[in-house]
């Protein structure tokens, strides 16, 4: 088999240095190749005499396709193959839980970029303009654009009005699939179901389509194999449910379908489902050479699902004391043309829709619809970002109708261990929800912004653009909290799978570490070296390139991968030790359970005494593969939405602190402040950096980013118009890092990288709302909604 | 056409480069040199940014014709084999790199930022370091660690490493 010139190369073992075991700040394995420029991410592999992939897409949100004429641009020189869902051997629709998008287009598409064939040539730019000679004749149709409409809801009543009844949502009244326009309705019942409160708010809130804008595009290398099969070198979050999809469209087993994960420039969910994959490996097996796809940025706009646009409605009850006694709260996520992760985005939504509190009396209603918008799914924080601008909104309106600080209003009624969820299950692991606001309440606050001469434009909303010298400029502290589960729920089988070698390399003692776990950027290689290195008492640890050769890893998403992965390779090193130390016990003559390994050498506790590993294993090496599982979740009751769905839960707070020009309504957000439960820091680096990242996703959601869909059609697919906060618009933060262990988890350890994502944007919204007294009910806020113009 | 410049001090010389071809493609698809990146190719983004003659630039904006005869240089060149630039350093000591793609750009815009500000003598200002990195978008770190890390690459340059 040929491997492509640059390959995605395994993290070279880092000996040595400083700190390199668990809680310690360990450096990446592949930093220095990545600060060389030396990392090979997917879009840097290259092959001689490869071919060059793209796409046509779709113009259309909606369309019949009539006729498809792919002369013209077999026509062009250069050109080696052009393909439609004709050429798709196997199944022609593919998903992540249903499948329902096609391969390439079939008779209807049913979103703007759609993929409808396929060109490969010799260089990019041929490719590109065969694909323009493609004919493509359209019956364009009326697209369907509001999540509402297309589940035939009634129009809410205004704000203040009773609540509405909610009524039971038919799929016989939808038609943009055969099933229907629901994906998910998902129901949490719980207590009393006509609850009475001595205090009421309601509100309505909506949230914009976020897009993840990793840097690296989505990029791939297909290598036909001499076995007829091929191999993929691919930017991905899950390689073998990858594997599986590509197997079902290529009609191919397992074994023909190899994937090798490249080097991955960030992921945040939008590499969950398939862009490319199919498609390079189509291009690869008809032309019988390599094929490399790369998108530009445009079209990675269109070539991966967005974070669901959200409409809510909530009310919330309570007593005159400020206790909470019901919530009940309807919720609509736009999933697009198809269903991708919906369901389960509307899972997180449905269950941790009313935030880390205990409410005795819950009525809940949670829809996930097919539009023709953009297909949504997986994002940083999934289902849980949206509904905590509407659920921390809530509490801020109900502490300003009691007349209590918002702080105290959220400590009363805070989740804690032992408490219940809306979901019925008992949190069985410490939740410092109360403690994390009042640790951020005991931080300093900034300095008060200067005035008059003292003003440093660069720390004004506008900066240099010398829009304001402080008059007009209020500012503005607000908080917010967040919970969101860790690792697969709802009964999912969720586990992962490593291999661990242990042997002595030239004298020293290796190990190395094989799983098929996603690295996007998050870290995941540190950690697997950080743990190997602790449970087998070596310095040397390889991480081995991360491939479908062995087990799957489940996913790199919902903050999963340290607890499962790092559970599976902590359980293959104690399965590795366990018969190194038989063997060494044989030797030496003491029980197993008086040796350890440490320093590459089997150590008694007794006595101090030293078998090196070259002794005990020889020429040998020892291997084992486990598979891990976290204790199973449970499917929800889909009457009541009850049930144990979830087996950890990450819990992180946020202060903002903002200026706000009220004339011009510019925000500049002056510092965030994030306390965060992490169980324990494996990389207390790392774990700052997560949080520091998540943070500043979050303030782009809540001050700049939407993806602008008007008639189905996508309005801002660039940089130039998509803003993504740059240096200069990210505050600095302070951050303090609790570890309260949870006992269910590998090291007491709890997911990190989601939970900062969900605090940051609504405890923005709180300080522009306090700073402008304005309700602000949608996100992204933009100026007009601080100017009223 | 033929295009013949110099990159990280090697004269290179390619045949066929296609007219609407840019600097960064040729560097990435016809010299072997992948390290500067295309997160956007709109000149948006900095992930491709590289010298021209000593100045910073996108290489996506500059059109392969004009690097004719100059000289370029990108992160591969930044230190020898087996080398790291204080930059570099600074950058992973920092936890200033998680996935990475941003930070060829910003290291060649950090080396240009530090190497001015030491010409001039002094070590860069909080809000210079945020103005010189307006430019170039990461994803991943909220910006916190790569600000710490061109402090520390400030200090070490400056020769005040502590
Ligand atoms: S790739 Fe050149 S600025 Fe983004
Ligand atoms: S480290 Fe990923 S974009 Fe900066």
């Amino acid at each position: 088999m040929s491997t492509p010139t640059r390959t995605p190369a395994g993290a070279p073992s880092s000996v040595g240095g400083p700190g390199g075991r668990i809680g310690d700040d360990a450096q990446r394995p592949d930093g220095v190749l990545k600060v060389r420029g030396e990392f090979a991410y997917a879009s840097d592999l290259w092959m001689d005499d490869m071919l060059w992939g793209v796409t046509l897409r779709s113009p259309h949100p909606y369309a019949r396709i009539r006729s498809v004429d792919v002369g013209p641009a077999l026509a062009v020189p250069g050109v080696h193959a052009v393909l439609t869902s004709d050429d798709v051997p196997g199944e022609k629709v593919y998903g992540l839980e249903l499948a329902d998008q096609p391969v390439l287009a079939l008779d209807v598409v049913r979103y703007q970029g759609e993929p409808v064939a396929l060109v490969a040539a010799d260089h990019p730019d041929t490719a590109r303009r065969a694909a323009a000679r493609i004919v493509v004749d359209y019956d364009v149709w009326e697209p369907v654009t509001d999540a509402r409409a297309a589940l035939g809801h009634p129009t809410w009543n205004q704000v203040h009005d009773a609540p509405a009844a909610v009524t039971e949502l038919s799929r016989e009244s939808a038609h943009l699939h055969p099933h229907g326009n629901l994906v998910r309705h998902l129901k949490v019942r719980k207590g009393d179901p006509e609850p009475t409160a001595d205090v009421v708010v309601v509100g309505e809130y909506e949230v914009g389509m976020q897009d993840q804008a990793f840097l690296g595009p989505e990029s791939g290398l297909a290598v036909p194999g001499e076995d007829g099969g091929v191999d993929l070198y691919v930017a991905t979050q899950w390689l073998h449910v990858d594997q599986r999809q590509i197997c079902s469209a290529l009609a191919m087993p397992p074994e023909k379908v190899r994937l090798t994960l490249a080097g991955v420039g960030g992921a945040f969910g939008g590499r969950e489902d398939l862009s490319m994959h199919v498609h390079a490996c189509l291009l690869a097996l008809h032309t019988g050479k390599p094929v490399k796809m790369s998108y530009n940025r445009e079209e990675s706009f269109f070539g991966h699902v967005h974070r669901h646009p959200a409409t809510m409605r909530y009310e919330h009850g309570a007593t005159r004391d400020g206790d909470l006694v019901y919530v009940k709260a309807e919720i609509f996520l736009d999933g697009g043309a198809y269903a991708s992760s919906t369901p389960a985005v509307v899972g997180n939504a449905g269950t941790m829709g009313l935030g880390p509190y205990v409410v005795p009396n819950v009525h809940v209603d949670c829809y996930g619809a097919y539009t023709n918008n953009p297909p949504c799914g997986a994002m940083r924080g999934f289902g849980s970002v949206q509904t905590a601008f509407a659920y921390e909104a809530q509490m801020d309106a109900l502490a300003a109708e009691l007349g209590m600080d918002p702080v105290e209003l959220r400590c009363r009624n805070a989740m804690e261990l032992g408490s219940e969820t809306p979901t019925g299950q008992v949190v069985d692991s410490p939740a410092p929800v109360a403690e994390l606001l009042r640790r951020l309440v005991a931080m300093p606050l900034p300095p008060e912004p200067a005035t008059g001469d003292d003003v440093d434009l660069r720390h004004m909303p506008g900066g240099v653009s010398n829009t304001t010298h402080g008059e007009g400029v209020r500012r503005g502290v607000g908080y917010a909290v967040a919970y969101k589960n860790v690792a697969f729920s709802e009964g999912f089988d969720d586990y992962s799978t490593a291999r661990v070698r242990l042997e002595v390399v030239g004298g020293e003692a290796v190990a190395t570490v094989h799983t098929a776990a996603a690295e996007v950027g998050q870290g995941l290689v540190t950690v697997e070296q950080q743990i190997a290195r602790t449970e087998l008492g070596v310095d040397a640890v390889v991480v081995h390139p991360k491939d479908t050769a062995v087990g799957s890893a489940g996913s790199s998403s919902a903050s999963r991968q340290t607890y499962v992965t790092g559970g599976a390779v902590k359980a293959a090193c104690e399965a590795v030790r366990g018969r190194v130390l038989e063997r060494a016990r044989g030797l030496v003559g003491r029980p197993a359970g008086d040796l350890r390994l440490d320093g590459g050498k089997v150590v008694s506790d007794l006595e101090g005494v030293a078998l090196p590993l070259a002794d005990v294993l020889g020429d040998d090496a020892v291997e084992e593969t486990v598979e891990w599982r976290h204790r199973p979740t449970q499917a929800l009751d889909p009457d009541t939405g009850q049930g144990f769905a979830h087996v950890q839960y990450a819990f992180s707070a946020h202060r903002a602190v903002v200026d706000v020009d009220t004339e011009l309504g510019l925000v500049k957000v002056v510092e965030m402040a994030c306390t965060q439960d992490v169980g324990k820091a494996i990389n207390p680096q790392a774990v700052v950096g997560q949080i520091q990242g998540g943070t500043a996703q979050g303030l782009g959601l809540a001050v700049m980013e939407e993806i602008l869909v008007r008639d189905g059609r996508v309005q801002n697919p660039s940089f130039t118009d998509y803003l993504i906060p740059t240096v200069l618009d990210m505050p600095p933060m302070r951050i303090e890092v609790l570890e309260y262990a949870d006992p269910h988890a590998p090291y007491g350890l709890r997911g990190v990288g989601e939970a900062p994502n969900i605090s940051s944007g609504p405890a923005v919204l709180a300080a522009i709302r306090q700073a402008t007294g304005l309700p602000l009910r949608r996100v992204p806020v933009r100026p007009e909604h601080l100017t009223g113009t | 056409m033929r295009l013949t410049c110099t990159v990280n001090g090697d004269r290179h010389e390619v045949d066929d480069v296609w007219e609407g071809e840019s600097l960064l493609y040729v560097l990435r698809e016809r010299m072997g040199l992948p390290g500067s990146k295309n997160a956007c190719e709109q000149g948006e983004c900095g992930s491709c940014t590289v010298y021209l003659d000593g100045v910073p630039v996108c290489a996506c904006l500059v059109a392969a014709g004009q690097a004719q005869g100059r000289e370029v240089g990108t992160v591969e060149g930044l230190a020898g084999p087996g080398e790291l630039h204080p930059v570099q350093e600074a950058f992973l000591e920092a936890g200033a790199v998680q996935c990475g793609f941003c930070t060829p750009g910003l290291l060649v815009a950090t080396d240009d930022l530090v190497r001015r500000s030491r010409a001039e003598g002094r070590r860069p200002a909080d809000a210079e370091i945020r103005e010189a990195l307006a430019g170039n978008l990461c994803r991943c770190t909220g910006y916190e660690k790569i600000l710490d890390a061109v402090r520390l690459a400030a200090d070490r340059m400056a020769g005040e490493a502590r």
